[in-house]
């Protein structure tokens, strides 16, 4: 991390007091555009060879020339649509239960209960640090037949594997709000509850509760390990079955997949902006 | 930006349809504990219809917990809060019908002015159309009418504490509670929200709670005011006799200006620079202590005498009057009088101080301090 740093050119006074030479405006930037630019080099290198290797193979057949039959073949692939729409239910299966279970979870928690939530930071940090092999067989072991039998179980455990992300994204959200005078006003003036939470608290955990949700489908759209031991054949199982058959296509649904992600990210990332611009705009007014 | 209220044909006939506002408010023995402190010690206060009260006091001396007492935020150990004959103990805070406005900024950043304040219509499942028609009469009866479309983030620290206003009378509170509304808010703002609040309060007779440290605030707004300390009622009076008669050295001490001076007994007298006044009624004393005499700058007269026993430190303009600061022994002593005499008067002068009110109040010694207090 040290090369990360910028480095500025000191001098010790007589005092000792760190002292920049000259004029640190001119100092500074030769430097930090030297060290911005090997630092951008190597994250930039870092993540997109992978994906330049991914593009390329995806656009190739199997002479190594260039080629759309991966791409235009997709859709007609056994099973794909199948792992596809499976992964996609899954996904909004998960977001919904995540949703409905954290944001009164949360909001609670920072209302009434302000000294939990060191407690439940520990705790919604255990699925990270359980690997998720152990958690699903466990959960197998546990489960009664009908939900074994159901591929709902997986959202079950997904909540669960959510929650790191889904919880900090939330805290956040409830941290930037004056909660407690703006559910203390909603109430002052006849709001019930769950009005207050409609009217008043979703609105303003827009951004929060996107995010969140955005990290919850990523994560169920590239979960593997637990699909996998659950005889689920979603997105990821199915690319890793199909990559032994066609690895060209495989790696094309791969690519998809990140484009699919990318775009959602986009999403977040602009009402982030939109949002940070009305609170820029708030504090100048006052 | 608009400081008064406004009056238009669309306000007065707002004003009429408005339905006799104002309930009797009774806090009988109010307990409220939190860990070790109690918040609330036996607070009692009956607010009449349509009065203003200003709950003053030091930071934790349990006047907020009293307002969101009454507004229903926070449960009781003990006592009752009565309004208009009803006991509210099992009635939850958005039932109580009570307006608030808050210390912080707390409209909805979510809502324009005009959807906050019709807010509380909306939970009262009024019309869209009569909801609109009642929040953009009172964003007019606050000068925000112009005001209607925009968002909080969009608008100035004064004006949303004015729609804060506009959206908690949307609902025809039977009382106005307000918390500390004005304290975010630069001087000239807080003065102009000051009477602003005031006369609308006046206009609509609501009987309003106003939670104040602020003595300035509360002595210039309030029918009545209650000062408290550590949970309990100091004295409840209106302004001009809390000024004039504090009933306690803490009442003497925490409003206005008031000077400690070491006093003798002289039988049920008192000697203060060698004159003997009368001891005001209810002094929190016993014939052993040792005592002060609290003295207002305006209750002393000061005459130049080259052998009087103080000797002028320091002058202060305040227009009309000018205070001088007359050390006494090791006592400073503040004095307010008439500017053209005070002009004739040097610093460093000698002056000998008279007491000119009918009677002083007296308080217990406290250590060694004695300094004058303000």
């Amino acid at each position: 991390m040290a090369a990360l740093i910028p480095e500025i050119a000191y001098e010790e006074t007589q005092g000792g007091v760190p002292q920049v030479e000259g004029d640190p405006q001119r100092r500074r930037r030769p430097r930090l555009r030297y060290w911005r630019g090997i630092v951008l080099f190597f994250a930039g290198a870092y993540f997109l060879i992978p994906l330049y290797a991914g593009l390329r193979f995806s656009f190739e057949n199997d002479a190594g020339q260039f080629s759309l039959y991966a791409v235009k073949a997709i859709p007609s692939q056994t099973g794909f649509s199948a792992a596809f729409f499976l992964s996609l239910r899954l996904a909004a299966v998960t977001t919904v239960l995540t949703m409905v279970l954290m944001v009164p979870t949360a909001t609670y928690v920072h209302l009434k209960l302000p000294k939990m939530r060191r407690v439940l930071d520990f705790v919604t940090i255990l699925p990270i640090v359980i690997p998720p092999i152990v958690l699903i067989l466990g959960v197998l072991d546990a489960a009664p037949l009908w939900l074994r039998a159901s591929p709902y179980l997986l959202s079950l455990v997904y909540v669960i594997l959510a929650l790191p992300f889904v919880y900090r994204s939330l805290d956040a959200g409830l941290s930037a709000i004056d909660l407690k005078t703006l559910v203390e006003a909603s109430r002052s003036l006849g709001g019930k509850w769950v009005g207050t939470l409609w009217h008043v608290i979703l609105p303003n955990l827009r951004a929060a509760m996107l995010s969140a949700i955005v990290l919850t489908i990523a994560l169920v759209l590239g979960e593997f390990t637990m699909a996998s031991l659950d005889l689920w054949t979603t997105l990821p199982v199915w690319i890793y079955q199909f990559s032994q058959l066609d690895a060209h296509i495989a790696t094309a649904v791969s690519m998809l997949s990140l484009l699919g992600t990318w775009l959602l990210l986009t999403v977040i990332v602009s009402v982030d902006r939109s949002q940070s611009r009305r609170t820029r705009r708030r504090t100048g007014a006052l | 930006m608009t400081t008064t209220q406004n009056s238009s044909p669309i306000v007065d006939s707002f004003l009429q349809d408005l339905p006799v506002a104002g309930a009797q408010v009774e806090l009988d023995r109010l307990v409220r504990v939190f860990g070790q402190t109690r918040a609330l010690d036996g607070f009692s206060l009956t607010i009449e219809r349509g009065e203003f009260v200003a709950l003053l006091g030091p930071s934790g001396c349990g006047k907020t917990t009293a307002l969101r007492v009454l507004a229903g935020f926070e449960r009781l150990d003990s006592g009752r809060v009565v309004v208009n004959g009803q006991d509210l103990a099992r009635i939850s805070a958005q039932n109580r019908d009570m307006g608030m406005v808050f210390q912080s900024y707390s409209l909805f950043p979510n809502m324009s002015a005009l959807n906050n304040v019709a807010y509380g219509l909306r939970m009262r499942k009024q019309r869209a159309r009569q909801r609109r028609k009642k929040a953009g009469e009172l964003l007019e009866l606050v000068g925000l009418a112009d005001q209607a479309s925009k968002y909080p983030h969009q608008m100035s620290g004064g004006q949303q504490q004015r729609v804060a206003l506009a959206r908690a009378l949307a609902i025809e509170p039977r009382v106005l509670l307000l918390d500390e509304p004005l304290s975010a808010l630069d001087a000239k703002v807080r003065a102009e929200l000051r009477d602003q609040i005031r006369s609308l309060q006046q206009r609509l007779a609501i009987t309003t709670v106003f939670v104040t440290h602020d003595q300035e605030e509360a002595l210039s707004m309030a029918d009545r005011v209650c000062v408290m300390k550590a949970g309990r009622i100091e004295q409840t009076a209106t302004p001009a006799t809390l000024y004039s008669r504090p009933a306690t050295a803490f009442v003497a001490e925490f409003v206005g200006v008031s000077s400690r001076v070491p006093v003798e007994r002289s039988g049920d007298d008192v000697l203060v620079f060698g004159q003997r006044c009368p001891v005001r009624e209810g002094a929190e004393t016993t014939p052993r202590d040792s005592i002060d005499a609290l003295l207002r700058p305006e209750d002393l007269a000061i005459e130049v005498n080259r052998d009087g026993k103080g000797f002028v430190t320091h002058r202060s303009f305040l227009g009309a009057t000018t205070r001088l600061v007359v050390q006494v022994g090791e006592i400073p002593v503040r004095v307010d009088i008439r500017s053209e005499t005070a002009a004739e008067i040097e610093l460093g002068n000698h002056v000998n101080l008279r007491v000119i009110s009918r009677d002083v109040l007296v308080a217990p010694r406290i250590g060694n301090d004695l300094s004058a207090t303000s």
